[in-house]
């Protein structure tokens, strides 16, 4: 018995020896493939995984160039950069971010304006991307977050640049703003090649100055060698290739005249501009109501861009480029000077006014604005007091293709091409015009009638203008027919070289009148501020200077018949007033054009405005207010 | 006489202890502790102090095992294979859930993970089976053994842990293996394996097929289940034959490999020591194995020789199955380089391992047959 276990000891152990020794065999084996696996990796494709390893730790980033500040012609500043620090999520990193926005929100103040603003920019960005949350962090705030960091995966707080506007609402629709990039824009740079140099930027001129110059501010993107970690947290710099900061801009403008227009203008709509007629720069562009360009500038929250875009005030509409107006009397000076130079009127040449206009045998009466009419009118009595029925007769002798020739050639119907974006053409109309506008109507519509000559000649009926057009046109006529390309950037400098480009003028048409017709009309114009019967003679009152100008009304409601009262119509439905002048009349340096949206007469509502700019460009001098009131009501009656 | 004192006490401290283990034992200690430092960063100690900390408990696990007889250790069998089959149950009915696995179980203030017990447990309880039985190849007993097998790796399995339902089956299997199954069992078994292929693969979670897809095709999804496994064939790869010296790995210092210090610690040695290293460390895995072979093959009884060969065994499986994974031959399982990779646990039941090795090499002259 005991020899069978025995036996079958031995026999077991032979098992076993056979068995271990398969089982080292098969271990050999393994280990073998191991072995040749890690040759394969290390010997074989070692070069291959070198150079991944080396693309894992080197990253390219993208070094953003500063922007170019942005100064007024005195050197004031309009727009600059500041840096502060800024919590920022990227949103793919964070599961919950509703919850997570609740607990962060106990230790930085969250204003549901932040969250608002996060929640459109999720809509407009891609998961991935870096997005702020809260901007100008307090240091205090900063030093519990960096505390609680590790709870909240995902959130860094980044030092950033940010542009800031220190005027606010200020000559907003001129400098413009800026905004965070979006689709649209990629799509644009990409067109424009310019991909890689907006690596990293996160930024884009929207409006304004600073998007027609986007390319000189927004500068040469650099780029930097760095190590990087997996989280993508660079760990220290290789090499580096410095940016080139944008170009500083020196805009025509000048801030504190700006500043007195626009509150000069107060709460009322309207637009205004300013500008040299010896070289077309802006010295003011004034379009009320304005907006505040700072809350455009880390993405703007939807209740303030609903408010902004609703409002019935429409404050992102650049009125002096965007908005059309019908000229009303402001057209007159140039009407006439079109006569004098066709030869159609001399300067002598009168007319008896009874108070309306009518075509031999027609029953159809063209309404002056004063009464029984103004008598004997001659050229420059019809500009002083601005009499309707001399124009109506004048629209009647003359053909209106003729006149749009003339008109155009002062930059009415034309863009001006101003260095900003969006302006608008505006009506200048002709025969050619009219068919075209009512290409799909009967021809009976597309058809000029002398009667829609009689409104145009006294600047109603189909003509629209902007502000810009008319300070245009009045400037040409300051310069004696010269006139300039409006244009708001006077020098721009390159940040890096200190180098200094002046933009150059540019005369964009030269109106080839007679001299003696142009003195002409200059003259009548004086008369309009200087004369006793001038429509804003009360207005210039005692000025120290002599200005030129011409009052002007549109009416927006035809009040059939009736004789226009004010106080009868809504505000809304109340005639927009102008008023463009230059001074001082001998040697013109500044030339305006103002627009009150609903302001009444001209003479009564714009023309204070532009005593204002001219008292403070030419004299120094600040709008006393309790004056401008009483003038204003001093000349209420005029009309 | 103080010098006897000490030469008697020192020879009592090691007279259990196997000489060539232990040399190996250090020599891969010290190559833990250095490797650990760089995948921490090589900026603080913390863990490499650490990772010492579970060497010095493990040791004295170590001394503990290699201590108690190979008789001793027999009557711990069934206790030992029992209450880790009970808390194996209790985990099922009443276990923590961490990352959708319910591997943990609170007793007091203890968290434990009864898995780690089986690993021991079963290639105990098995040798313990064979002992008792002698000749025990008939299909009764190797039914009564697959049982004894199945439950424990079944009920891992269903947890879900494979790594460690696998090391746990490894461990049995050998001692199976060893006592002798027919080979027409085993490749019954393998062919049955093969057939059942399909119907195994709907029973798998959906995170164990994506690491199937993941081995087949790492760039399918380079930045998820792909990322683990691109990352630390990158690291060893661009190691190159000499590596790129300690604490000079971009991929590991970057924070690239993912689970550097515990489960991918092997991309960092193979990329700071390269190729050489590599090889150094197989030939420690090949010396310890080989060893305790040794031992298994010189052992007296048979409960002492299933359980050193079976001891053996699992430890090379842990190296194959953690260094195929991280090169990319293997999927991804949960599975710590022996004695490299930071982790109390796993150092813990290796050493014990160890010292259940060096009981049987130095007993042996005490058993009379």
């Amino acid at each position: 018995m005991a020899g069978t276990i025995i036996r079958n000891r031995e026999a077991e152990v032979v098992v076993f020896r056979r068995r271990a020794l398969i089982a080292g065999i098969f271990i050999l084996f393994a280990f073998l493939i191991l072995a040749s696996r890690m040759f394969w990796l290390q010997v074989i494709k070692r070069d291959y995984f070198h150079t991944l390893a080396e693309s894992n730790r080197i990253s390219t980033l993208p070094v953003v160039p500063n922007r170019g500040l942005i100064l007024d012609r005195k050197g004031e500043v309009l727009a600059a950069n500041y840096s502060a620090f800024t919590l920022e999520v990227t949103p793919s990193q964070v599961a919950n971010l509703e919850k997570t926005l609740d607990e962060l929100a106990t230790i930085v103040d969250i204003q549901p304006k932040d969250r608002r603003r996060l929640k459109r920019l999720l809509e407009e960005s891609k998961n991935f991307e870096s997005l702020p949350v809260r901007n100008r962090l307090t240091d205090e705030e900063m030093a519990r977050f960096a505390v609680n960091r590790f709870r909240f995966p995902g959130f860094e707080i980044r030092a950033r640049l940010f542009r800031n506007y220190p005027q606010g609402e200020v000559a907003s629709h001129a400098i413009g703003y800026i905004g965070r990039i979006t689709v649209d824009d990629l799509k644009k740079i990409d067109t424009a090649n310019l991909t890689t140099n907006y690596k990293g930027t996160d930024h884009i001129g929207k409006r304004g100055v600073e998007a027609s110059y986007e390319a000189e501010l927004h500068g040469r993107t650099g780029s930097e060698q760095v190590e990087i970690d997996a989280g993508g947290r660079a760990i220290r710099s290789l090499s580096k290739a410095t940016p080139a900061s944008g170009s500083n801009l020196m805009l025509t403008l000048d801030i504190k005249l700006q500043k007195v227009v626009e509150d000069a203008f107060g709460e009322r709509r309207g637009a205004m501009v300013a500008l040299d007629p010896r070289n077309g720069e802006i010295l003011a562009l004034i379009s009320k109501p304005g907006f505040d360009p700072n809350l455009f500038v880390d993405g703007i929250d939807p209740l303030n861009w609903d408010l902004l875009n609703n409002s019935p005030d429409k404050p992102m509409l650049n009125r002096a480029l965007q908005g059309t107006y019908p000229p009303g009397s402001t057209l007159k000076p140039f009407l006439a000077l079109a006569a004098l130079e066709s030869g159609k009127r001399t300067t002598t040449q009168g007319i008896s006014d009874p108070g309306f206009f009518s075509f031999p045998g027609g029953s159809q009466r063209w309404n002056d604005d004063l009464k029984g009419g103004h008598g004997y009118v001659d050229m420059r009595k019809s500009i002083v007091v601005s009499c309707d029925t001399y124009y109506y007769q004048l629209a009647a002798d003359t053909d209106i293709d003729k006149t749009a020739e003339f008109l155009s050639l002062l930059g009415f119907g034309r863009r001006s091409g101003i260095d900003i974006d969006g302006e608008v053409e505006g009506v200048l109309p002709s025969r050619a015009w009219k068919d075209k506008r009512f290409a799909r109507s009967t021809p009976d519509a597309r058809k000029w009638y002398a009667g829609d000559s009689i409104s145009t000649g006294i600047g109603q009926g189909y003509n629209t203008y902007t502000p810009l057009q008319l300070a245009h046109a009045v400037a040409a006529l300051a310069n004696d027919g010269i006139a300039f390309r409006p244009h708001l950037v006077k020098q721009i400098t390159d940040a890096a070289t200190g180098e200094i480009r002046e933009v150059k003028p540019v005369i964009d048409g030269r109106l080839a009148v007679k001299p003696a017709n142009l003195a002409f009309i200059k003259d009548a114009m004086v008369g309009v501020a200087n004369e006793p019967g001038g429509t804003s003679v009360r207005i210039f009152a005692n000025a120290g200077y002599i200005s030129a100008g011409k009052t002007g009304t549109a009416q927006l409601f035809s009040l059939k018949g009736e004789k226009y009262r004010e106080s009868h119509v809504t505000e809304r439905l109340r005639d927009h007033a102008w008023y463009i002048a230059y001074a001082p009349a001998d040697k013109p340096v500044i030339a305006l054009a103002v627009l009150l949206e609903n302001g009444g007469f001209g003479g009564v509502a714009a023309a204070p405005i532009a005593r204002a700019v001219f008292d403070f460009y030419l004299l120094g001098k600040m709008p006393d207010p309790k004056i401008s009131k009483a003038m204003e009501a001093n000349a209420k009656d005029v009309d | 006489m103080l010098k006897t004192w000490i030469n008697r006490a020192f020879d009592a401290a090691t007279k259990r202890l196997d000489g060539p283990l232990m040399m190996t034992l250090i020599v891969l200690a010290a190559i833990s502790f250095t490797v650990v430092y760089s995948a921490t960063g090589g900026q603080t100690f913390d863990r490499s102090l650490g990772q010492m900390r579970n060497f010095a408990v493990a040791l004295v696990a170590l001394w503990i095992v290699a201590n108690i007889p190979p008789q001793q250790l027999m009557r711990l069998a069934i206790p030992v294979y029992m209450v880790g089959l009970m808390l194996l149950i209790a985990v099922a009915l009443a276990g923590e859930s961490r990352n959708n696995a319910k591997r943990w179980l609170h007793i007091g203030i203890l968290v434990i993970q009864p898995s780690e017990i089986m690993k021991i447990g079963v290639p105990l309880m098995l040798a313990w089976y064979y002992h008792r039985k002698e000749d025990g190849l008939a299909l009764k007993d190797l039914t009564v053994a697959g049982l004894i097998l199945i439950l424990p790796v079944g009920l891992v399995a269903r947890q879900p842990d494979l790594g460690t339902a696998i090391l746990i089956f490894a461990s049995g299997f050998f001692v199976i293996f060893l006592a002798g199954l027919s080979w027409r069992i085993i490749l019954g078994g393998i062919v049955a394996g093969a057939a059942a292929m399909p119907v195994l693969w709907n029973f798998m979670h959906d995170y164990q097929k994506r690491r199937i897809y993941t081995l087949i095709d790492p760039n399918e999804d380079p930045l998820g289940a792909g990322y683990h496994i691109i990352q630390s064939t990158i690291a060893i790869g661009s190691g190159g034959v000499m590596g790129k010296g300690w604490l000079h790995g971009s991929q590991a210092q970057l924070d690239f490999i993912p689970e550097r210090s515990t489960d991918f610690i092997l991309a960092v040695f193979g990329e700071e020591f390269g190729l050489l290293g590599i090889l150094l460390l197989l030939t420690l895995y090949l010396i310890v194995i080989g060893r305790g072979l040794m031992i298994a093959v010189n052992a007296p009884t048979t409960f002492s020789r299933l359980l050193a060969g079976a001891v053996s065994l699992t430890f090379f499986t842990y190296g194959f199955v953690n260094i195929g994974m991280v090169s990319g031959i293997l999927p991804v399982v949960g599975v710590p380089l022996p004695l490299i990779s930071y982790g109390g646990t796993a150092i813990l039941s290796m050493l014990v391992g160890f010292g259940i090795l060096m009981s049987i090499s130095t007993h042996k002259r005490l058993v009379s047959t």
